[in-house]
């Protein structure tokens, strides 16, 4: 049950990218262990740039 | 087993559809629509979906994707195939599938239903799929560099032409549509303004208190949204607070426009992103409510199957069935837009190939549920009612009394006591002409939501419904601007280099101001039309939107060609053809139409004459002059479309002509594959 819980709990942050973060370093200290990564703060800031430079909504 | 489920399904589905079709009585159960809609989208997604994707597209799990080849953690990442949907979906649906078929439900609930099934099931959905797709196979590639690559320069410039011709008249139309919900409407204006600062405190807050935590942010600005849809009732009860919040069309038209701007040169973070995550996490709420608030009651539809408006002479818009029921719902049957979403963001996140069936193919049949939502919940309004909100006062007259009169007069009795107690119902002053489809709707859902959860609430739930189409309403606007801004940037950029640097201050006010302009332009004149302005700048949306998929699908079927699949390419044809006979006849009719309601040209000569024989009310002289060089530049707009649509068409047939004589034509450019097991 709740191993259950805790799937639905991981899905809906996924969905809502709320982990972004977490698999962010995760794919960092994987691939460029050797370079400091971002900060929770830079990071969001500059997901959020990149993301808004293409088209993201329709209508 | 399997077999004998699915040809249960096709027989459910053929009884509901037949039901529906030999329905006689006064009214017809939405449930009939809601079976036979659930019934063609399975019998869809399980055999054509399937087959369109394993033979014509051959979509090939054992090829590497770019997610997995390129994968950098941020924009390339092989994500959960329901975790695509989710984005992909959340992505594609936005207000258009909302207010398409509430305007086409002037012609009944049957003509925009079908076209709905039948346009996503053979239109949309196989758009959506392919092109997702292609551009999977091509590193992400957008569709104007697919255009390009492909077909040739020609293709690409169309592209790029269309797209930012579509985002101005997009913007436009859908801040008209929040101008007409918000005017004279204490409780919408002051409910829709604190929408800003809520979100640009969860801007803030995602920033500087508690960066990058979503859920959270999203949990607390959807409260105080909620919050706001209350503190409405309170401003709109209080005489003196309520007349701070009293604008009116050209006031509001204007504050739109102000705030569009500004939101285009803000940095994202502060209200663009936090605004994105609130209408989506409302967005996905209130669909998910609307199906189950559906299904739950079961409404009666009290509008008629067919109404006598197909012969043309609709209240809402001008024009016969055929082919305007198709240019009005375009989001919901197939809509070109989607091809920028499907090129570009997602397939950078997919896994597997096997899994564009479900987010390029799914994500539309979801979007296309929905519109059948708004369907339902159009006409299960009374139809008078429908007709007095969503006609405009030039049409039907402008007092309640003649307003009534000309209703009733067709057929569809309602009262003035009928409109005003149901205004009184819903917290606001008046009902009539509020034309745009988001006041009805809103009344719509509201009737359904309250008669799940009780009728004390209708207000409320109005205007809840109201805060929910502005919240992404004002999102789309907001993005639509920005990405306007970059498209113009880039072609600025080739004839004086500064300008093409996205993140040059002037350039990016300068830039801005121009996008903002265009749309705004026709934004404000759409607000001072009497006859609406509607009328107007949908049917204009619907044609530029349909170009856009029509370039689309020109891309699917020359990449098909040249794949030497030519006994294939009627998947992406048909529907292409289907488009380019649509939109060449509306635009056509646009033109050329004798009738001052059809008419871009006979309109503007008829109010040229009437104001040369001062025949027009004074209010009106002063505006004359601009609505009259206004229906002239929209019928320039809507040849100029089209036109693009043919030369891309035209394009697309001699790189096909040559591939079948055996010519060189542009290679093609996919990337090599990679297959999984070399990468283990």
């Amino acid at each position: 049950m709740s191993a259950d819980l805790h799937t639905w709990w991981g899905f809906i942050r996924r969905l809502a990218t709320d982990d972004a973060y977490e698999r962010y370093l995760e794919h960092h200290r994987q691939h460029h262990p050797e370079r400091p990564a971002l900060d929770r703060r830079a990071f969001y800031l500059s997901e959020q740039q990149r993301k808004w430079t293409g088209v993201q909504r329709c209508c | 087993m399997r077999k004998v489920l699915w040809a249960l399904v096709a027989l459910i589905g053929a009884f509901a559809g037949g039901g529906i079709a030999l329905q006689r009585g006064e009214t017809i159960n939405a449930m009939w629509i809601v079976v036979a809609a659930v019934c063609v989208y399975a019998l869809g997604y399980r055999f054509y979906g399937a087959w369109v994707a394993a033979r014509v597209l051959t979509v090939d799990s054992t090829r590497v994707t770019p997610a997995i080849r390129l994968n950098n953690g941020r924009d390339f990442v092989p994500t959960h195939k329901w975790i695509v949907f989710g984005h992909h979906f959340a992505a594609i649906a936005g207000p258009g599938p909302l207010i398409g078929p509430t305007l086409a439900a002037q012609f009944g609930y049957l003509p925009g239903t079908l076209w709905i099934l039948v346009g996503a099931v053979l239109g949309g959905c196989v758009q959506d799929m392919t092109i997702l797709f292609l551009s999977t196979r091509r590193n992400g590639r957008s569709l104007g560099q697919m255009a390009k690559e492909e077909l040739g320069p020609i293709g690409g410039y169309a592209a790029m032409i269309g797209t930012l011709v579509i985002m101005i008249i997009l913007i436009a139309v859908l801040g008209l549509v929040v101008v007409n919900a918000m005017r004279h409407s204490p409780w919408a204006t002051s409910t829709v303004f604190a929408t800003i600062p809520i979100a640009i405190l969860i801007g803030l807050y995602l920033k500087n208190i508690r960066p990058g935590r979503v859920l959270e942010a999203s949990i607390i600005g959807v409260a105080l949204l909620l919050l706001a849809v209350g503190g409405g009732g309170w401003v709109d009860s209080h005489p003196a607070v309520r007349t701070m919040f009293d604008w009116d069309g050209p006031a509001l038209a204007w504050f739109v426009i102000g705030y569009g701007f500004i939101a285009a040169v803000l940095p994202v973070w502060l209200l663009l992103a936090p605004r994105d995550y609130l209408s989506t996490f409302l967005k996905l709420g209130t669909v998910l409510l609307l199906a189950v608030a559906v299904v739950v009651m079961s409404p009666e539809l009290k509008m008629p199957a067919v109404t006598q408006f197909v012969d043309g002479t609709g209240p809402i818009f001008g024009g016969k069935l055929f082919p305007f029921v198709f240019i009005t719902i375009a989001c919901g049957a197939i809509s070109g837009f989607h091809a920028l979403v499907s090129s570009g963001t997602t397939p950078k996140l997919i896994s597997n190939e096997s899994d564009v069936r479900l987010i390029g193919y799914g994500s539309m049949m979801l979007e296309s549920g929905v519109a059948i939502m708004a369907m339902i919940a159009a006409t299960l309004l009374d139809p008078g009612v429908f007709f007095a909100i969503n006609s405009a006062p030039g049409v039907v007259g402008a007092t309640a009394e003649a307003a009534v009169e000309t209703i009733s007069s067709w057929g569809f009795p309602v009262t003035v006591e009928q409109m005003n107690s149901l205004a009184a119902a819903m917290g606001e002053s008046t009902l009539f002409a509020r034309t745009g489809g988001a006041p009805s709707l809103a009344v719509g859902m509201a009737s359904i939501f309250s008669s799940l959860f009780g009728q004390s609430m209708l207000a409320l739930w109005y205007h809840f419904a109201i805060m929910f189409e502005a919240v992404f309403i004002l999102t789309t606007l907001d993005a639509g601007t920005r990405v306007g801004r970059f498209m113009l940037q880039d072609f600025l950029g080739h004839a004086w280099k500064p300008m093409g640097e996205t993140s040059w201050y002037p350039s990016v006010l300068i830039s801005s101001a121009l996008v903002v302009a265009g749309w705004g332009y026709f934004l404000y004149i759409g607000v001072v039309d009497p006859n609406g302005g509607i009328n107007i700048l949908w049917p204009l949306f619907g044609i530029s939107n349909q170009l856009l998929a029509g370039i689309a699908l020109c891309v699917a079927t020359g990449i098909l060609v040249k794949q030497g699949k030519l006994r294939f390419a009627w998947v992406t044809g048909a529907p292409l053809a289907w488009l380019a006979i649509v939109t060449t006849t509306a635009t056509w009719e646009k033109v050329v139409s004798p009738d001052v309601r059809v008419g871009f040209l006979a309109a503007a000569d008829q109010l040229a004459q009437k104001l040369a024989d001062g025949a027009l009310p004074a209010a009106q002289v002063a505006v004359a002059p601009q609505l009259i060089f206004n229906q002239r530049l929209d019928a320039v707009l809507a040849i100029i479309l089209t036109v693009i649509l043919w030369i891309v068409i035209l394009d697309t047939a001699r790189v096909c002509w040559r591939v079948v004589k055996g010519l060189p034509v542009p290679p093609t450019s996919e990337a090599p594959a990679t297959l999984v097991t070399e990468t283990r």
